[in-house]
């Protein structure tokens, strides 16, 4: 029986004057799979996913999330889905608790308050839920965001870069919740990172990104084995290294 | 459900969610609450206390007519205009605080429509206002014998219609700050002053230049105004200066509301909702 791809772009494009941010892109994220977008800094990952949020209006192309066209219809896909990246912040003065309650009936979950609490349990929360969230250390902060991306139980989770900043053990934990969250789940997650580590732990599949282009596509054992390297890391420095236009899908 | 029922969806409880935000940062910071009566109870008493010099000034001397006038009206007038400015300034700082934040990305990602953004930042405006001008009204009354509340039907009309006002003008500026990020916040404090000379607060219509008083008939809070000299001064209920006030305020709000919305979509092309804040 055939599925709606959590994720599907058809010759997306982004300018931004004359930059061309995202150039003709085109891949489908299958139901209940892990994707990275891999790429330098100004590869067109954030912008990728801003376009699959409906927050960027692509300037050419079409990008559908769990079904629904993001340019044009959007509300009936935000409320199944969800965004992390260390770049967005919530409000510094209210507490962990106060913010999650906010999030909570913007989604409108249902036992908000429970919710809240297995959130916290899961996500070790407890000890500063009723803290300002803006005097949290980095790391925590983190496990907040991440709550509020759970908070509706997304079938599609953006995250962009959710390890930025944070120390190796830290980022190791979120790794082991998000893998978590997957399995339980069964939700789709495509993850925008340049953390080699991070991509080959969580991702099927990883979407090679360079000026804008997907120049690879593939598993990380797969792409490791194309370019005859020994990690993704490798490859990663193969691809930025590339003469530009090299290799393009 | 379709596209455009999805578009138009209103649902009080994600209103409900931001006003409760926008609560539970105002009981975190005493400051912030403060600062709300601070203002409006600063220039109350000055103006008050100018206002009583002059009306003790035009009765020793005899002189009536423009001093009468200017002396009766001027904590009334001085109460309108804040209200105004403050409940202009209540929506856009609370869509300001959104952008400090960082958080207008979460916001704009959330089943959130606009619509029921603008009703959360409308609310919050009320809100801010009444806990900023009440106290000074009270105040105004006890240190002056001036009694806002006794204008009665007159006062549901000045309100209304500035309320709108400021809803209009606030709509305007939050849309260029989200298009143009915080460099643009300055107006939130300073557009509504840009007005004020042409608005009549402290004088009458008549005072401006011919030319210019066709421009003050363009602005509602002119009407307002103007219906407040005629309350406290002559005793009488202007309702067609507040029929006219309303009927221009309309067509504000539905030009603020247009672009706050061209605004958005502009920053959605721009793609310059992913990076704001400070």
């Amino acid at each position: 029986m055939p599925t709606t791809p959590a994720i599907e772009a058809r010759r997306l494009v982004k300018r931004f004057g004359a930059t061309t941010a995202v150039d003709a892109i085109s891949f489908v994220v299958e139901p209940g799979t892990v994707v990275g977008l891999l790429g330098g800094n100004g590869a067109g990952k954030t912008t990728t996913i801003g376009m699959i949020m409906g927050l960027t209006v692509p300037s050419a192309g079409e990008v559908r999330a769990l079904g629904v066209d993001m340019a044009r219809d959007r509300y009936r896909a935000l409320g199944r889905m969800n965004f992390e990246s260390p770049y967005v912040d919530m409000p510094h003065r209210l507490t962990v608790r106060q913010n999650l309650r906010v999030f909570g009936r913007l989604y409108g979950v249902a036992g908000r308050e429970r919710r809240i609490e297995a959130l916290a349990a899961d996500l070790a929360l407890e000890p500063f839920l009723d803290r300002p969230s803006g005097s949290l250390s980095a790391g925590q902060k983190t496990r907040v965001a991440l709550a509020k991306a759970l908070i509706n139980d997304p079938e599609l989770l953006l995250l962009d870069e959710p390890t930025a900043s944070l120390d190796p053990d830290t980022a190791d934990w979120v790794r082991g919740r998000l893998e978590a969250f997957r399995r339980a789940r069964g939700a789709t997650i495509l993850l925008a990172s340049h953390n080699m580590a991070e991509v080959e732990r969580l991702c099927g599949r990883v979407l090679m990104l360079k000026q804008g282009r997907i120049v690879d596509d593939g598993s990380p054992d797969a792409l490791i084995a194309r370019y005859g390297r020994n990690s993704l890391e490798e490859v990663f420095l193969d691809v930025a290294r590339a003469p530009a236009g090299e290799g393009a899908l | 459900m379709s596209l455009l029922s999805a578009e138009m969806a209103f649902s009080p409880t994600r209103v409900g969610a931001l006003v409760m935000r926008y609560l539970y940062l105002m009981r975190s910071s005493w400051p912030r609450l403060a600062e709300l009566v601070y203002w409006p109870a600063v220039q109350m008493l000055t103006w008050g206390f100018l206002q009583t010099y002059i009306r003790a000034q035009a009765g020793a001397s005899g002189v009536g007519g423009a001093m009468a006038v200017a002396g009766g009206t001027l904590i009334g007038s001085l109460l309108l205009w804040d209200t105004l400015f403050r409940c202009q300034l209540g929506f856009s700082v609370s869509f300001m605080e959104e952008m400090w934040a960082r958080n207008i990305a979460n916001l704009l990602i959330s089943p959130l429509r606009p619509i029921e953004f603008v009703a959360a930042l409308m609310t919050m405006s009320l809100i801010r206002m009444a806990i900023g001008l009440v106290p000074v009204t009270l105040m105004a009354f006890w240190f002056f014998g001036f009694n806002l509340w006794s204008l009665g039907l007159a006062l549901v009309g000045f309100f209304l219609n500035l309320v709108l006002t400021a809803w209009a003008i606030g709509l305007a500026v939050s849309g260029l700050v989200l298009r143009n990020g915080l460099g643009a916040e300055g107006l939130a404090w300073s557009v509504l002053f840009f007005f004020m000379p042409f608005a009549c607060v402290y004088y009458p219509v008549a005072a401006l230049p011919a030319w210019l008083q066709t421009v003050a008939w363009c602005l509602p809070p002119t009407y307002v105004f103007e219906g407040l000299r005629a309350a406290v001064v002559g005793h009488t209920l202007r309702a067609d200066l507040m029929g006219e006030a309303l009927a221009i305020n309309l067509v504000l709000i539905a030009l603020g509301g247009a672009a706050f919305l061209a605004l958005l979509d502009s920053a959605r092309k721009a793609g310059s909702l992913l990076s704001m804040g400070e």
